[in-house]
């Protein structure tokens, strides 16, 4: 009943996106379904780090982005984006490897693009996207095609900038987004890695979907998720 | 195999535990952070300090080298896998006797970004921090490509000359030339002939095949150069000799420190096996063995297999390597 009698109120209970204005709490909220979502995939995560890498991948984002909603639900921090940064240190703090780096990058890059306003807005949340690729971009070393998270990221935010151009609202922008992930995560598959842990294996590693692209997608998800229930919109033919 | 083993998610927490327990004359836990190890003699005012750290699964590496003359405090990552920026940050901060701090790693991607990241957060503070990285292992790049190569056990080699540089009251610009002298002048090689198993993953995450061994594998199981079918240790001694002195290119009459370490489930006395053909091999080439090791000294997990590290070794290097020290493993 909750999920069709929300939609059956009509178009008039959803808040338009030019006066959706977000705080310091939504963002916390924001994190709140990363965690979520990756504690969900911890296990599914894990199996495909079993097959080419030391199978901590769940264990490490689902743990990582816990220990950011931690942080920034204690941190006396009303701004958005210095919140943010607060949660680029607690990632940092919480996991190794490349991942805590890059993913530390990533949301101090999105700290810098929330900027020192009180409020963010949902063309900010897909926006997100971007930064978090250049942030991912500017500290690792992986190329396109060299099956990492960045197989994801970079078409990602490509398909964010191209909607954004062509007018699309940022709800859109997010389901383009949402869509290229998805590419990208199973293009991962016919990748021999490159680089990071996988590259050991080689050719070896064919076949397996990249964990770090995996966990990225459903960050990207979980970004379209979240601006869906704040702003409505749902696709026509969509429920839930 | 057979495992002892709780619940694999405790796995690194519990060996550190027992670890600083057994070794509570040397070494200790960070108050500040559970994956630092610190040497009881660590921090020492006015001297440089040492750190390293790495994934666990190498033991007695990383932590084993904690302790007086060596390394002052250890980083302690997941198995395999690099610790956090905090914990090195932590680890910098705990070997800090005011004159700096020497970050003495190996080549990998993970640990190159936490280490840069950590000494970001230590400059904050302060503390000034010199890197040096290891990058021995000569089959994961050409020489050419040298900063490309992995570092594997001559990192102890680079400890232990970091180490003896820093407790002789040593610059940090001197320690880490030394340190960087001394990986410089190491090149190793490893050979599998059996595969490890991550304990949360439970299967290996690759194959050697019954009957045929890996030459050039890397430390966590990386691809060799080449898979052929095993041979006599004497023959695998030459190899691995052929490889590692081919690359060095040292004259005749050089003297050079000899490390054979076990990949965690070879027997020791097959190293003593392979180091005997070894050191016949480097006296036929005119070269005189200062000192050897020989044993487990940095492995991975359950791998059957073996790595050779040879120093080329100048008088100030030797006099360091000779330095005395006490740690669980050296």
């Amino acid at each position: 009943m909750g999920a069709l009698g929300h939609l059956a109120s009509g178009p008039g209970f959803w808040p338009t996106a030019s006066m959706t204005e977000f705080s310091a709490h939504h963002l916390v909220d924001l994190f709140r379904l990363f965690a979520l979502r990756l504690a969900e995939a911890r296990i599914d995560l894990g199996a495909l780090d079993g097959a080419i890498g030391d199978a901590d991948h769940g264990n490490s984002m689902a743990e990582g982005f816990a220990a950011v909603v931690r942080a920034t639900l204690a941190a006396p921090q009303d701004l958005p984006g210095p919140l943010m940064a607060v949660a680029a240190r607690s990632f940092l703090s919480a996991v190794g490897a490349t991942t805590g780096p890059l993913y530390a990058s990533a949301l101090q890059a999105g700290s810098r693009r929330l900027g020192e306003r009180a409020s963010f807005g949902p063309e900010d949340v897909a926006a997100l996207v971007g930064a978090f690729a250049d942030g991912i971009a500017h500290r690792g070393n992986a190329r396109p095609g060299d099956k990492t998270m960045m197989d994801v990221w970079f078409p990602a935010a490509r398909a964010v900038a191209e909607a954004a151009r062509s007018g699309a609202s940022p709800l859109e922008q997010l389901r383009q987004a949402e869509r290229a992930a998805a590419e990208g995560r199973e293009a991962t598959r016919a990748m021999i890695a490159a680089v990071g842990r996988a590259a050991r294996l080689g050719p070896r590693s064919l076949g397996h979907v990249d964990p770090g692209a995996a966990s990225a997608a459903i960050l990207i998800s979980a970004l379209r998720e979240w601006l869906e229930a704040q702003v409505g919109d749902p696709p026509m033919g969509r429920i839930g | 195999m057979q495992r002892f083993l709780n619940n694999p998610d405790d796995l690194v927490d519990e060996t550190v535990a027992g670890f600083v327990k057994a070794h509570r004359d040397l070494v200790h836990l960070s108050p500040e952070n559970p994956r630092v190890v610190v040497s009881n003699a660590a921090p020492k005012a006015g001297r440089v300090g040492i750190v390293t750290g790495g994934g666990s699964g190498h033991e007695p590496a990383f932590i084993g080298y904690t302790g007086r003359n060596l390394v002052d405090a250890v980083a302690v990552g997941e198995i395999f896998s690099s610790p956090t920026a905090k914990s090195f940050a932590d680890a910098i901060k705990a070997a800090n006797g005011g004159a700096g701090v020497a970050v003495l790693y190996g080549n990998y991607a993970g640990d190159n970004m936490n280490v840069k990241m950590a000494a970001r957060m230590v400059a904050k503070e302060g503390i000034e921090v010199a890197t040096v990285v290891a990058n021995d292992d000569v089959c994961s790049a050409p020489l050419a490509e040298r900063e490309k190569r992995r570092g594997v056990a001559g990192e102890i080699f680079m400890w232990k000359i970091g180490g003896a540089k820093a407790a002789a009251g040593g610059t940090l610009a001197e320690v880490q030339a030394a340190a960087q002298k001394a990986i410089d002048a190491c090149r190793s090689v490893g050979v599998g002939l059996g595969p490890c198993t991550l304990p949360a993953v439970g299967h290996p995450n690759f194959q050697i095949a019954p009957g045929m061994m890996e030459v050039g594998i890397g430390h966590h199981g990386e691809p060799g150069a080449r898979v052929e079918p095993l041979r006599t240790a004497n023959e695998v001694a030459d190899d691995m000799l052929k490889i590692v002195m081919d690359d060095h290119a040292l004259p005749a009459g050089s003297e050079v420190a000899v490390l054979v370490s076990g990949l965690g489930a070879t027997p020791v006395n097959e190293l003593y096996v392979l180091y005997d053909r070894i050191e016949s091999g480097l006296v036929g080439m005119g070269m005189k063995v200062h000192r050897a090791f020989v044993g487990n000294y940095f492995t991975s997990l359950e791998m059957v297999g073996a790595t050779l590290t040879v120093m080329a070794l100048d008088s100030e290097l030797k006099a360091l390597l000779d330095v005395d020290c006490a740690s669980p493993a050296l």
